[in-house]
């Protein structure tokens, strides 16, 4: 019986991973995007924006530095919700349909797209590491060992907000909405761009809508675990998230009323 | 062994889909006959327990469906009317994951994947993309997938729409085959007459209710018409296409 379920995990994880490597260009925009932040965006502002000395830094910092947990966070995202379109595609392709008819549990299932999400932006984020070396950014050998459970559980997360949302979406082309409405608020309201205390004095609202913002935690649990560091708070945040979105993703794929799964 | 509906009804909206549809289908190939919009795909739908069902009762094998829907998932197999393959994956691929999803070790899905595929004539085309298949060769590799984990009961929705002749009369004689060889229940469900025999179980559907279910060649008997196609427009209906 444990067989079972062990092959049918290394089944998903396979499928998701194949799937993955045989879209290149996916790979590709992954790492170029936030490698164009780091070495265009961060380049621009470096000049323009001071960033005083904050845990979990021990003394100045340069920009990229500050904004590498922030990219990393971005690249989750953006696979947990490419993940999510690939659910929309499966489900209007009707490959879905394969996943729903299993005879193993549904929430195990997706507990094996989450975990395959996860994996998937791990590598992508440890890509990504390794070429932010290369403008001079330096993350310790530690600050891998520790960064890497930090961002299994952004991913879990994303993930499952992912799934979420691919359950709501109806229609690939409704897509740019969650582009516009989720990972560009989700984004730009958080710790990822810019210290929260320099969001506080330019808007107190944006500032409370950044405090908000589980993102936020996601981005600074993964800024102290590149110190080899607990953030107990954002661990807890992000740990909180992850259940509540990935119980309403798990009731989201129950057999419904309809037979347009 | 097979698949009994008690009273299965359901609607969408204020629409019925299926009326009160008591089905009792045994061992052997099963005909499930009706024009489109009969509620031939809702019925799949129920009984592949993708749509919970909300009346009546579902029992396959001796199993109720709402309690025991993990066993019968794993004692079933489905082709759907539209593809369900992923087309970016090779024929392989398709299969292997399917049989993970069964909690199929590789090795031994692989064997059953070539043994399968030798008799669709599909072997050399093993590591090719879905994409790069045609219609026929992907409805042959959809069939392959519902018989990786050996299911007792086989349901194919419109299996064959969309296929030259070849295709289908290779697809339905290899399902007959299979149907007498391994003693499997199968629903064929279809609107195409050519695609039933005298001997086989017959279901005609119309607007969600079962119009007539008996061998064929006895109900041809019953309603004093010659063939399929007399039957087939007089129970539902289409006297004007007579």
């Amino acid at each position: 019986m444990i067989n079972q379920y062990f092959y049918c995990f290394l089944g998903i994880i396979k499928r998701e991973t194949s799937r993955f490597f045989q879209q290149r260009s996916r790979l590709f925009s992954a790492l170029v995007r936030p490698l164009l932040w780091l070495i265009v965006f961060a380049a621009g502002f470096r000049a323009a924006l001071g960033v005083s000395i904050m845990e979990p830094y021990g003394t100045y910092i340069t920009y990229q530095e500050y904004i590498i947990p922030g990219l990393c966070c971005m690249i989750v995202l953006f696979n947990g919700m490419q993940s999510s379109l690939s659910m929309v595609y499966d489900r209007e392709m009707g490959s879905m349909k394969v996943l729903l008819m299993s005879p193993l549990p549904m929430p195990f299932l997706l507990c094996c797209k989450l975990t395959a999400i996860a994996f998937l932006s791990l590598m992508q984020v440890t890509i990504f590491l390794l070429c932010a070396q290369l403008v001079d950014v330096d993350i310790s050998l530690l600050g891998y060992l520790t960064a890497a459970p930090a961002v299994f559980m952004i991913a879990f997360f994303l993930g499952a907000l992912g799934l979420l949302l691919s359950s709501l979406i109806k229609q690939l082309e409704n897509f740019a909405g969650v582009m516009n409405f989720v990972i560009f608020p989700m984004f730009f309201l958080s710790s990822a761009l810019y210290p929260l205390w320099k969001m506080q004095e330019a808007s107190i609202w944006l500032y409370w809508l950044c405090q908000y913002n589980p993102f936020t935690y996601c981005v600074e649990l993964l800024r102290f675990a590149l110190f080899g560091q607990l953030h107990l708070t954002a661990f807890t945040v992000v740990i909180a998230a992850t259940l509540i979105s990935a119980t309403f993703a798990l009731f989201s794929f129950s057999p419904k009323f309809s037979p347009q799964r | 062994m097979g698949i009994i509906t008690n009273n299965l009804s359901f609607s969408y909206g204020k629409r019925t889909a299926l009326n009160k549809v008591n089905l009792t289908l045994t061992t052997g190939f099963n005909v499930l006959l009706g024009p489109n919009g009969a509620g031939k795909s809702t019925l799949f739908s129920l009984l592949t327990g993708l749509t919970q069902t909300t009346q009546g009762t579902i029992e396959i094998n001796g199993d109720n469906l709402k309690n025991q829907q993990s066993k019968i998932m794993s004692q079933m197999g489905v082709v759907f009317q539209q593809s369900t393959l992923d087309l970016d994956l090779s024929v392989k691929q398709n299969l292997l994951y399917y049989a993970a999803l069964h909690g199929i070790a590789p090795k031994k899905a692989l064997i059953n994947i070539e043994i399968i595929l030798s008799q669709l004539s599909l072997t050399e085309r093993l590591h090719d993309k879905v994409r790069t298949l045609n219609g026929g060769h992907r409805r042959r590799v959809e069939i392959a997938r519902a018989l990786i984990h050996q299911p007792k009961v086989l349901l194919l929705d419109e299996a064959t729409v969309g296929l030259d002749v070849d295709s289908r009369l290779l697809i339905i004689s290899y399902v007959r085959n299979l149907c007498e060889q391994r003693g499997i229940c199968v629903l064929w469900a279809s609107h195409l007459m050519d695609e039933v025999k005298p001997s086989d179980q017959l279901i005609i559907i119309n607007q969600g209710e079962i119009q007539a279910q008996a061998q064929s060649s006895d109900l041809c008997k019953q309603y004093k018409v010659e063939d399929i196609y007399q039957l087939y427009f007089a129970l539902t209906c289409n006297a004007e296409a007579l």
